[in-house]
């Protein structure tokens, strides 16, 4: 919980707070430097000064990370939703189209999304949430046609409710939990893919900071300065853990059985 | 039905030393830092060749305390905290089974002690043989080969009276019937002739007549092997069927023990008279013509509406005529319509103002079916539907949606069929809402209104449904449907996923708004007795057809239909003095209801036997 809430604190107000050429500005001396007093954690081989690298990459890879996942919410969560609640003909042709997008790897999909619309921020948050979709609309399918063969679907459409209604207020909170678990995962993925479309070269343009784009440099110098692996790679990894515990608590706290 | 069992006092006299004892036995479970005691210091002796029946409600540790006999509980999160089980093992060891230790524990399960699951649909492995799962428990206990425990697989199928045992050897459990399956399951506790087998609830899952093959069977067992038998259920009747000893519990508490007759003829504690007062008998409305409301000893007398308000008001409600509905079966490699299963072929009846009419039948007969088709929550291929000379059938979906109001339904499981995710009162407002029948500041007065009519408290208003217990919810389920004051409700199974006293208070209910309200019921259900209870009249459904309709006293007293009689005799009654499970009972297996595409049933044709009672000639 605190960690999503750093985390977050840090994507926010860490930009506010520090002007963006300290993370920018390079010292060829100090390049390299393990952290001491002067760079608490280190510099990488531009001597640029990790700890605010980090700070500042958080905005960048936690903004693209959120859009593209909330992106992919906007399409499948519908997707998903018509689909399973419908079946039949509209199922089978929505769930053919989700089929072909699955058919690419997912950060084959982005790629080449991201190679055809040209490299930026936009066109990465586009790119990953596309190819994101498919995987969350399958889910929510399976989902919602669960929820709607559940009795009190039944019974609320044999008390006169219409389609519509029985989506929103039957069938969605149901699924919510699944919804929920299954975004906060993917955050933690879309920061590793945005993290794989920089490191090869279409993601977040340099000199920007961003964490995908500090491992990606790093990977020349493992061995002599691991901390520039080390810095971003932890920042990942404690925001990936952060976003899986928020997830399930996110998902007790709206679940009224959880309440006693 | 002839050969009728031995009579108990026979069986009572051979009782030798205990099988097993238990002896001020506790177990808890741990749930997030509290201790909740599931079976309280019980102490009872189960000998050879004898019957001990444990029942009681749910909650009230009865396979709490089998599944610590067989030291399965401790998988469950549950811990014995004291007393002894005692098992006398093969010579004259005696074991602690409350301190034995798990490679004892390996050599018991299975060997000495058999288990008979409740659910047979779930406790086959559905990835493996029948020969597989019989040669499993035999290849574990005893040092046979390959041949030998297939003979012995074979052997043990026949003893359980399954025909073409050579054939079920090599199918797996989703190509056998429910029956045939706990007859699998029962051969698989039976494969090292354990000396106490512990039967949990084992037909509670099965349909009547399966489960007087079921009953027969291990009654069979019993006297051909000279086992002792722990037999857990709820049902008395079944108690009254099967038990030479019976120990009654109530909330991990032992509350009575006794032998069978004199539990069944002088019950000393309150709770064993609510028991049995709860349960419906089969047989007991002979006579009378009206419904009736059951006895709760120990509750408030509820003011008796008079029989006479349960009387019908006359003119048809629903009529339904020809009435067919089927579902494809798709197959092949193009997913192509290959057969129909002809789910109610040909159906018709008719409801009157303020009457129950029940349809009852086996799984599969099509009796929820026909329910659903009237609401048509299902299409109906064809026939008639008409409520209050209304053409169900032919209205479009606006306006179907506003003939809902007139019919509503009250579904089997109280667990699903209320949104955990929205508020009681939301829950029954909603109808109110969907068909814009109150204002805004109406629909409190009206919520609170109908709380007071299902008798719920008020408190309950904000909640949600978990917090709720099984009764309490079909309470919920049944304010919401006739909160719309509908004329027709039709409940699907409502009453058959509660506990005795609960379903008595709730079938009490049912019958009291009857009268207030002049409702109309659809009563699906399979359950004979209740059936006999509640209804004006009575349609027995086979194969999704109608073979026997009439009033209530016309088919209960006057089976006519070679199927009504089945069912009648496969329904245990609740009296130790008149055990009707006989030693080998065999009903005609139900064919299947699927048939190819285009096949085309031939009309029904129906024989009146007295005015209003009909039985299906062809």
């Amino acid at each position: 919980m605190t960690l999503v809430f750093c985390v977050i604190f840090i994507a926010i107000f860490a930009p506010l707070i520090i002007p963006p050429e300290f993370a920018t500005r390079m010292d060829m001396r100090t390049r390299l430097s393990p952290p001491d007093m002067a760079h608490w954690l280190g510099t990488d081989q531009l001597g640029r000064d990790l700890f605010y690298r980090v700070m500042l990459g958080a905005k960048t890879s936690i903004g693209i990370a959120t859009s593209a996942v909330l992106m992919s919410l906007v399409i499948g969560l519908p997707l998903g939703l018509i689909s399973g609640y419908f079946g039949g003909h509209t199922d089978n042709v929505l769930m053919r189209l989700v089929d072909t997008l699955l058919s690419f790897p997912a950060l084959l999909l982005a790629l080449t999304i991201s190679a055809v619309l040209g490299p930026n921020l936009q066109n990465t948050i586009i790119a990953i949430g596309v190819a994101f979709t498919p995987y969350l609309a399958r889910l929510i399918r399976g989902e919602a046609l669960r929820v709607s063969q559940m009795p009190y679907v039944e019974a609320a459409r044999s008390s006169g409710a219409t389609n519509i209604r029985l989506i929103i207020s039957h069938v969605l909170p149901n699924i919510m939990p699944v919804v929920i678990v299954q975004s906060t995962i993917s955050l933690a993925f879309a920061i590793l893919a945005e993290a794989g479309l920089s490191f090869l070269g279409l993601g977040t343009q340099p000199p920007e900071a961003s964490w995908g784009l500090m491992i990606q440099a790093s990977r020349d110098y493992l061995d002599r300065a691991p901390w520039t692996a080390l810095v971003p790679g932890t920042a990942v990894a404690l925001t990936v853990l952060g976003l899986n515990m928020f997830g399930d608590v996110l998902r007790d706290v709206l679940d009224p059985r959880s309440k006693s | 039905m002839n050969n009728t069992p031995p009579p108990i006092s026979e069986t009572s006299l051979k009782i030798e030393e205990p099988v097993i004892s238990l002896d001020h036995l506790r177990v808890e479970f741990e749930t997030d830092g509290s201790t909740v005691l599931a079976v309280n210091d019980i102490s009872f002796k189960v000998s050879a060749g004898e019957t001990v029946c444990l029942v009681g409600e749910s909650g009230s540790g009865k396979s709490v305390t089998s599944l610590s006999l067989m030291r399965l509980v401790e998988f469950g999160g549950g811990k014995i905290t004291g007393g002894r089980m005692l098992l006398a093992r093969e010579g004259s060891e005696t074991v602690n089974l409350a301190e034995a230790g798990t490679s004892t524990m390996r050599s018991i399960r299975g060997n000495e002690i058999g288990m008979i699951f409740q659910e047979p649909m779930t406790s086959l492995n559905p990835v493996f043989t029948i020969e597989r799962q019989l040669t499993d428990g035999l290849r574990l206990h005893t040092n046979l080969s390959a041949n030998e425990t297939r003979e012995k697989a074979l052997e043990l199928l026949r003893e359980v009276r399954i025909p073409d045992p050579e054939k079920r050897l090599r199918q797996y459990p989703h190509e056998l019937s429910g029956g045939m399956r706990q007859r699998v399951v029962i051969a698989m506790a039976m494969a090292c002739r354990p000396r106490l087998l512990i039967a949990d609830e084992p037909t509670t899952a099965l349909d009547v007549t399966i489960q007087a093959e079921i009953l027969s069977l291990i009654n069979r067992l019993k006297r051909e092997t000279g086992m002792a038998v722990l037999f857990i259920t709820h049902d008395m009747a079944v108690v009254a069927q099967m038990a030479d000893r019976v120990v009654v519990m109530y909330q991990g508490n032992l509350i009575e023990e006794g032998t069978v007759e004199n539990i069944f003829s002088a019950p000393k504690e309150d709770y064993t008279k609510a028991l049995l007062a709860a349960v419906p008998q089969l047989g007991q409305m002979a006579g009378t013509t009206l419904p009736k409301l059951l006895d709760i000893p120990g509750s408030p007398a509820t003011p008796n509406p008079s029989l006479k308000t349960l009387e019908t008001k006359g003119g048809a409600l629903l009529e339904v005529k020809n009435l067919v509905t089927r579902f494809p079966v798709y197959g092949g490699i193009f997913r192509r319509k290959v057969a129909n299963v002809h789910a109610v072929e040909n159906v018709s009846f008719t409801i009157n103002r303020g009457e129950t009419m029940a349809l009852v039948g086996e799984s599969g007969c099509g009796k929820s079916s026909c329910g659903r088709s009237i609401l048509r929550l299902v299409e109906p291929e064809s026939g008639e539907i008409i409520l209050n000379d209304k053409k169900i059938l032919s209205l479009n979906e606006r306006d179907l949606r506003s003939a809902r109001r007139e019919m509503q339904m009250v579904f089997q499981d109280p667990f699903a069929s209320l949104n955990p995710y929205m508020r009681l009162r939301e829950q029954v407002a909603e109808p109110l809402n969907n068909f814009g029948l109150a204002s805004k500041s109406e629909v409190d007065d009206i919520i609170r209104d109908i709380f007071e009519k299902v008798e719920l408290p008020l408190s309950f208003l904000r909640r949600f449904p978990h917090e709720l217990s099984g009764g309490q919810r079909q309470r919920v389920a049944i304010a919401r449907a006739i909160v719309v004051n509908p004329s027709l409700v039709i409940t699907d199974e409502a009453v058959s996923a509660l506990d005795v006293s609960v379903q008595a208070q709730v079938l009490n209910l049912m019958m009291s708004l009857q009268a207030e309200l002049g409702l109309s019921y659809l009563f699906i259900s399979h359950d004979m007795a209740v059936v006999e209870r509640v209804s004006h009249k009575v349609g027995v459904m086979y194969l999704g057809k109608l073979v026997e309709v009439g009033s209530r006293s016309q088919i209960f007293e006057n089976p006519q239909h070679e199927y009504t009689r089945a069912l009648m005799a496969a329904v245990p009654i609740a009296d130790p003095n008149k055990r009707n499970i006989s030693n080998d009972m065999n009903f005609k297996p139900i064919p299947s209801p699927v048939f190819p595409v285009g096949h085309i049933s031939e009309e029904p044709e129906y024989e009146q036997i007295e005015p209003g009672h009909l039985i299906l000639r062809n």
